[in-house]
């Protein structure tokens, strides 16, 4: 072995959640195996999701880091920033990094998320555009909003709302395009995305769903968008929100099977020897189909990286991922939505729904023919969604409560999971 | 070594959800009567009772889930401090949390959590009923885990013996210029006196006979005084030596009042040598020489209370603990301790034997807890100046069956055995009440 290549008993690539939970996993089991974190920031680690609230300057830039020089100091990690991992050579149990160097791992945890994913757009490589997905996009958009008469966001998920909700404050005419015909599809229905459209039209914001970006083209200000039906929009800034894709262009070559991400088993193991996968960038089972699928969100995260983390620690105490069950809360304008499980109806099953026009609190259940909770979907209506989750995952039956629970799912959830501490 | 915690603990039978709990907590956190405010939630109907509380887990969930870093457990206290100066108001928190531990105060628009009020809950005394308890406990394992434990690792008692666990504590407090007299029994048994010529504690002991172990003892305490040496001098008896064949020299050591402090741990048997039965071991007890066959059916006389007994004798101090209740033992070790520089410092521990009562190793704490629970035994302590009074509340005990069923030793009891340990206990708890009463009018 050539001596000048660095040796580490465990290498992470990325340092957002899925890295953080590996590590406080790791060091649970083996406090002193040697442990190096190479990443393609720059800075300490910080969620992705905290850079809407960099955006809107609610969050101070230096206060989002979820751990400091010291944390890495005292759990004995080395920290390298700004050392992507470029190729991985599986059959080596090498990591080739961006900076040129290579380290030989003996356990490897690729958590390196996803990044945006930019559309297909004729024209797109030709005008300037913002995404956000890192510490860096998120300054530079905050820097270019106060200047934004005019702005367009390219997609209404989650990311591209946030965004919108900001830029609408800042005081900037906004339009939202979007390809589907609602907001938010994916994470809530046709009656709260309509709940959150009316919110952002009532502020001022303009919404044009089902609508397709055929053309782009530069202008002086900015970027001219033609859609499908000939309309044209000028912005002076465009923001691209079309979804992610998992980050995993390392891969080509190194045997580790990828479909829409690194399939990995319910340890998180890739399918090749000493690699696993955890996080965005991962494709596991979900919790309703069995089957691998793409949960990116933030708690997912987590739990995977802990799975991840103790397996390849050796730890006696992991338990097999009970299977990705999507979970979203999402805060705008005062108000919220929060969405727990799967919004597609089982055979068999039911749907029962409420709604308060006066309070503007909706609430929708789903229910499996076995008298499980599946989903459970509210705008302005708060429940706890760990505890959601939990009667899903647990698969508690709730046929003899199910009146007093739709009916007020906060308590009853909470009354069914005191119980089952004791 | 890490760190304990203290913690509030939620008794559901004691609930009877009349919520003054929540307006405490609300009051105390946001200034209204506003009970949807409060942090601590109780939910259910007419009874049975459930609680919404943050549990400051020691691994937390929200933690790990925010996205802002506003969250974060406090090394010292355990308390998951929330960081308003930080916080986006993203909700995630509330997903990580399986119990509702902390969860959006709709008025404020934030989430909010149970800060245990800076270690000084206001809804644990609002609770009329006794529900609500601030578990301090955590204390005890925080300071005494920074004293030497005097036992030597690697003995050789049962697997979840509670003998082992009294024993280090007892020397962690009573520190190295301790002579230590263990007599025959569990404590010499699983290696206090030594192998090969190394004794098992930390500190000089020596293994008297049974039945002059408060004898020797005498001797040598008076001896070290003579040369001007102030020791601790201790002993620690099982309860075959203490009420059987050695009760003679811890009488007479006693009524005169030497200087030492004299621990029983009372397994009610003579466990060690094959679980024979003492004159501590209870009515109805399987032992090996109080067998159950067909004809007969265990012990078949009542337990003498040597405790009390040694109340007779005036001492500066005679106190019964139990493991249970550690902060009750801790309050009594010190006491005895100060008493026995002076005078005769008598403790008595019941101390459930996992073998010899035929329960699994794991549920020691929990057996003798429900021993405390049901009168079985009672906590007190004795001196002379303020005579008897009860340390733990002997009112509303659990009945004497939750106790029995908790182990094999009672498992053959007829139904009227069961009645007589019932009338046993509460003949015993009239009694011992009489003598706090006698202690009032002085
Ligand atoms: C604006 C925004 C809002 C969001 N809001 C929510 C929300 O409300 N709720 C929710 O559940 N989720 C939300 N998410 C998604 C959530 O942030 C992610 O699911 C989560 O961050 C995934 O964590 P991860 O560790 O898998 O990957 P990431 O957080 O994507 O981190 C990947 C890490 O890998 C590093 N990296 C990338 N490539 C390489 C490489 N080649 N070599 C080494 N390192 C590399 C990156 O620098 C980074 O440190 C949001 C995301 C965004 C962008
Ligand atoms: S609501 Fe606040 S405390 Fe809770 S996860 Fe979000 S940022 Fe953290
Ligand atoms: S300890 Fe204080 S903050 Fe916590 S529930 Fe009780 S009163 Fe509320």
């Amino acid at each position: 072995m050539d001596r000048a290549i660095e040796h580490t008993k465990y290498l992470i690539a990325g340092s957002s959640h899925a890295a953080l939970e590996a590590i406080n996993a790791i060091r649970m089991h083996d406090p002193e195996g040697s442990l190096t974190v190479v990443t393609r920031d720059s800075h300490l680690p910080y969620s992705p999701t905290v850079l809407p609230y960099v955006v809107s300057g609610k969050s101070a830039p230096a206060r989002i880091f979820l751990r400091d020089e010291d944390f890495f100091a005292r759990n004995k990690v080395s920290y390298r920033p700004e050392s992507a991992l470029k190729v991985l050579h599986a059959d080596e149990n090498t990591a080739e990094l961006a900076d040129g160097s290579s380290i030989v791992y003996e356990k490897l945890l690729l958590a390196t998320g996803a990044s945006p994913a930019i559309p297909p757009i004729p024209g797109i490589d030709t005008v300037s555009f913002h995404v956000l997905r890192t510490l860096d996009d998120a300054l530079k958009l905050r820097g270019a909003i106060g200047a934004s008469k005019q702005a367009v966001v390219l997609g209404a998920g989650l990311v591209g709302m946030h965004a919108a909700e900001n830029l609408v404050k800042a005081g900037a005419s906004v339009t939202i395009v979007e390809m589907s015909d609602q907001l938010t599809s994916g994470y809530f229905d046709k009656v709260a995305a309509d709940m959150i459209e009316q919110a952002f039209r009532d502020a001022g914001a303009k919404i044009m769903t089902g609508s397709r970006v055929v053309r782009l083209e530069p202008t002086a200000a900015g970027a001219k968008l033609t859609l499908e039906n000939g309309t044209t929009l000028e912005a002076d800034l465009l923001l691209v929100a079309t979804g992610v894709k998992p980050e995993m262009a390392y891969l080509n070559g190194s045997g580790v099977e990828h479909q829409q991400g690194i399939v990995v088993d319910d340890r998180m193991q890739t399918t090749v020897a000493n690699v696993w996968a955890a996080g965005d960038c991962a494709q596991a089972r979900g919790f309703f189909t069995g089957t691998p699928m793409m949960n990116a969100i933030l708690p997912d995260a987590t739990i995977q990286g802990r799975v991840a983390g103790m397996a390849m620690a050796g730890d006696p105490g992991i338990q097999d991922y009970a299977g990705g069950v999507p979970l979203n809360t999402y805060h705008f304008f005062g108000r919220h939505a929060i969405s727990v499980g799967s919004s597609k109806v089982p055979e068999g099953g039911e749907v029962v729904t409420r709604f308060d026009e006066q309070t503007g609190r909706y609430l929708k259940a789903i229910f499996g023919a076995d008298g499980c909770l599946s989903g459970i979907f509210g705008v302005n209506e708060f429940f706890d969604g760990g505890v959601m989750a939990q009667l899903i995952l647990r698969r508690i039956d709730l046929t003899a409560l199910r009146e007093r629970f739709v009916a007020n799912p906060l308590a009853v959830g909470r009354e069914i999971m005191s119980q089952t501490w004791r | 070594m890490g760190r304990a915690y203290s913690t509030i603990a939620f008794d559901p039978a004691k609930c009877d959800g009349c919520g003054d709990c929540m307006k405490a907590c609300a009051q105390a956190k946001t200034g209204t009567d506003d009970v949807a405010r409060s942090r601590i939630q109780i939910y259910g109907r007419e009874k049975d009772f459930e609680l919404a509380l943050c549990r400051q887990c020691a691994d937390p969930k929200c933690v790990t889930v925010c996205p802002a870093g506003a969250l974060n457990k406090d090394g010292t206290t355990g308390v998951i401090g929330w960081d308003a100066s930080k916080c986006v108001d993203c909700l995630l928190c509330t997903v990580g949390c399986s119990y509702a531990g902390i969860a959006l105060d709709e008025t404020a628009g934030h989430v909010s959590k149970c800060d245990t009020c800076d270690g000084n809950p206001a809804c644990v005394p609002a609770c009329p009923h006794g529900a609500l308890k601030y578990i301090t406990t955590a204390n005890i394992y925080n300071e005494v885990g920074d004293w030497e434990d005097l036992f030597a690792p690697g003995l050789a008692g049962c697997q979840g013996c509670n003998t082992e666990l009294l024993m280090r504590h007892t020397l962690r407090r009573v520190g190295p210029d301790t002579v230590l007299a263990t007599p025959p029994g569990c404590v010499p048994g699983m290696g206090s006196v030594g192998f090969n010529g190394t004794t098992g504690t930390k500190i000089p002991v020596f293994h008297p006979l049974l039945t002059n172990t408060a004898a020797m003892l005498a001797g040598i305490k008076r001896q070290y005084k003579r040369v001007g040496r102030e020791v601790q001098a201790l002993a620690i008896a099982g309860d075959g030596g203490a009420s059987d064949v050695g009760f003679q020299s811890l009488s007479g050591a006693a009524e005169r009042g030497e200087q030492m402090l004299f621990m029983v741990v009372d397994n009610e048997g003579y466990m060690n040598t094959g679980m024979q039965r003492s004159s501590c071991t209870p009515y109805g007890a399987w032992t090996s020489t109080t067998p159950v066959g067909e004809t007969s059916r265990g012990k078949t006389q009542d337990a003498k209370n040597l405790p009390l007994i040694m109340v007779n004798h005036r001492c500066a101090y005679v106190a019964t603990a139990s493991t249970a209740y550690m902060e009750d033992l801790y309050e009594k070790l010190d006491k005895a301790i100060l008493a026995s520089k002076t005078g005769f410092a008598y403790l008595h521990v019941y101390s459930p034997c996992t073998t010899g009562w035929r329960f699994p190793s794991n549920l020691n704490m929990e057996v003798a807890r429900k021993a405390v629970e049901t009168n079985f035994v009672m906590l007190w302590e004795y001196t002379p100046q303020d005579g008897l009074h009860f340390t733990k509340s002997v009112d509303n005990p659990l009945p004497v069956t939750e106790y029995l069923k908790a182990m094999g030793r009672f498992r053959h009891l007829a139904p009227e055995q069961v009645e007589h340990i019932q009338k046993k206990v509460v003949e015993n708890q009239k009694f011992v009440e009489r003598m706090t009463e006698h202690a009032h009018v002085g």
